[in-house]
């Protein structure tokens, strides 16, 4: 399978905090990769990085061949390839669920409205949320919220989707729901990057693992399932230990 | 009970007098207010700028609008200016002049902080969808902005019309001044008329400034 996504030596930095120090990584089309690591390891940035919400200090990132470089006049371009969904939804308060999911395609990639609300209808009936097209985001629940961004993610025709802790801010009995739509999306051969906390659907959709700590790639395997029983590093083997009762 | 006064005004045509000259009030206010939205609108968003000059000029003219008294201002703009400078400006240009500059800078700081009370990563959901800076503010920033300033923005609209009673001193003929006109010349067979024609005018504004306010309160309601 071709590569879509290349990170080699990518250095972040606020100031004088390193958050990520030496970044190599490389998706190809088709693959589901869930990155892990405690709180403050870097990997919500390392995210920000890639579709350039994040200015970078070192190393390359390629989408398809192009350079992101943020503050650049072709970001808005390569960021069309790449969609992002946030932990806290960021649904538009001011406008309606089919507003919201026709927005940017129409305006910025200047497709036909009917064209695109036909195809949001269709995205929104598999979500299960057809019916609420037309209410606002403060009338559903945080689950429905993020299904709905990411129909809106989806109706870009991403190359590659970034999953930034979406399930973070929902109500357990809500994740569920969520997490069900990205195991859909997955099998039906999307590209994703995942940052997560929720080990079980790790497991459960991941074709790699990858594990950072401190700024760094700790762990890296497509061994699932061999990770989560025994994972070779010690730290990963102390992550994982945090989520589990004895 | 000593007489309110309020007959002078149903003496020929003395009531009409008075609502044309609310008009005039009425016209300049909406004028200005007008035009201090539109240059507010534009004023706030240069305000969120990362500019330090433009930041500077701007705070420089926010705080001279705020030191500076509106009669000052407009007796600066219609006396002097007017003089210096050779121009020829009516009076109520000069009104809607100065109260326009002072409506924008106070609107310009109310975009300015109702922009920034909406949280960053609206602005980066939008990007995130391939939005360039023009579509993120047009389509999701000032939208939301302008659902903020609503109930902020009253407060300073039905100001500016309260205030327009100061262009009486550079000689505009509005509702307080044909109020007092009025009064003078009823001076002698209506002694009380003070009274009655100030308490109408009073409610006059009244009239004008509380369907804005129900307004306010009713979009805040729609968009909350």
């Amino acid at each position: 399978m071709s590569e879509l996504l290349k990170v080699t030596h990518l250095h972040k930095e606020f100031g004088t905090n390193v958050v990520l120090k030496d970044i190599n990584l490389s998706v190809k089309k088709g693959e589901v990769v869930v990155i892990i690591g405690p709180s403050g390891c870097g990997k919500s940035t390392f995210l920000r990085c890639l579709n350039g919400l994040e200015d970078i200090q070192g190393g390359v990132i390629t989408v398809d061949g192009l350079p992101v470089e943020a503050g650049k006049r072709d970001i808005t371009k390569l960021r069309q390839k790449i969609g992002m969904v946030f932990q806290s939804y960021e649904l538009f308060p001011h406008m309606t669920v089919l507003e919201n999911i026709i927005l940017a395609p129409t305006k910025v990639q200047r497709r036909q409205k009917d064209d695109a609300v036909r195809e949001a209808l269709e995205l929104l009936d598999k979500v299960g949320l057809v019916d609420k097209k037309d209410y606002y985001p403060r009338q559903l629940s945080g689950g429905q919220k993020q299904r709905v961004a990411i129909v809106r993610a989806l109706l870009m025709h991403p190359e590659v989707i970034l999953f930034d802790e979406v399930t973070a801010a929902l109500d357990p009995e809500m994740v569920h729901e969520v997490l069900e739509t990205m195991i859909a999306l997955a099998k039906s051969g999307s590209t994703m990057l995942i940052v997560t906390h929720e080990m079980a659907f790790a497991k459960a959709v991941a074709d790699r693992i990858i594990f950072i700590d401190k700024g760094d790639i700790v762990e890296e395997t497509e061994d699932v399932k061999g990770f989560f029983a025994e994972p070779e590093t010690d730290r990963a083997k102390k992550f994982l230990k945090t989520f589990a009762y004895e | 009970m000593a007489s309110l006064g309020i007959d002078v005004l149903f003496k020929g045509t003395n009531f009409i007098r008075l609502l044309q000259g609310l008009w005039v009030s009425v016209e300049i206010s909406l004028i200005s207010v007008a035009l201090s939205i539109v240059l507010g609108l534009l004023i706030g968003v240069l305000m969120t700028v990362d500019n330090k000059p433009l930041k500077a000029i701007l705070k420089i003219y926010l705080e001279t609008v705020r030191i500076m008294p509106q009669m000052v201002l407009l007796f600066i703009v219609y006396f002097g200016t007017t003089r210096v400078f050779g121009w020829d400006m009516s009076a109520e240009s000069s009104a809607i002049f100065v109260f326009t500059f002072w409506g924008t800078a106070e609107m310009g700081d109310l975009v300015r902080g109702s922009i920034k009370s909406i949280p960053k990563i609206q602005f980066e959901s939008a990007f995130a969808l391939g939005m360039d800076k023009i579509q993120t503010y047009f389509y999701i920033i000032l939208p939301q902005t302008i659902r903020r300033l609503i109930p902020l923005s009253i407060n300073l609209i039905t100001r500016m019309i309260k205030t327009t009673s100061l262009v009486m001193m550079i000689g505009i003929v509005e509702v307080l001044k044909v109020g007092q006109q009025i009064i003078e010349a009823n001076r002698k067979t209506s002694p009380n008329a003070a009274f009655g024609v100030f308490a109408v005018v009073f409610l006059l504004y009244f009239v004008v400034c509380w369907p804005i306010s129900r307004l306010a309160t009713y979009l805040e309601k729609r968009w909350a």
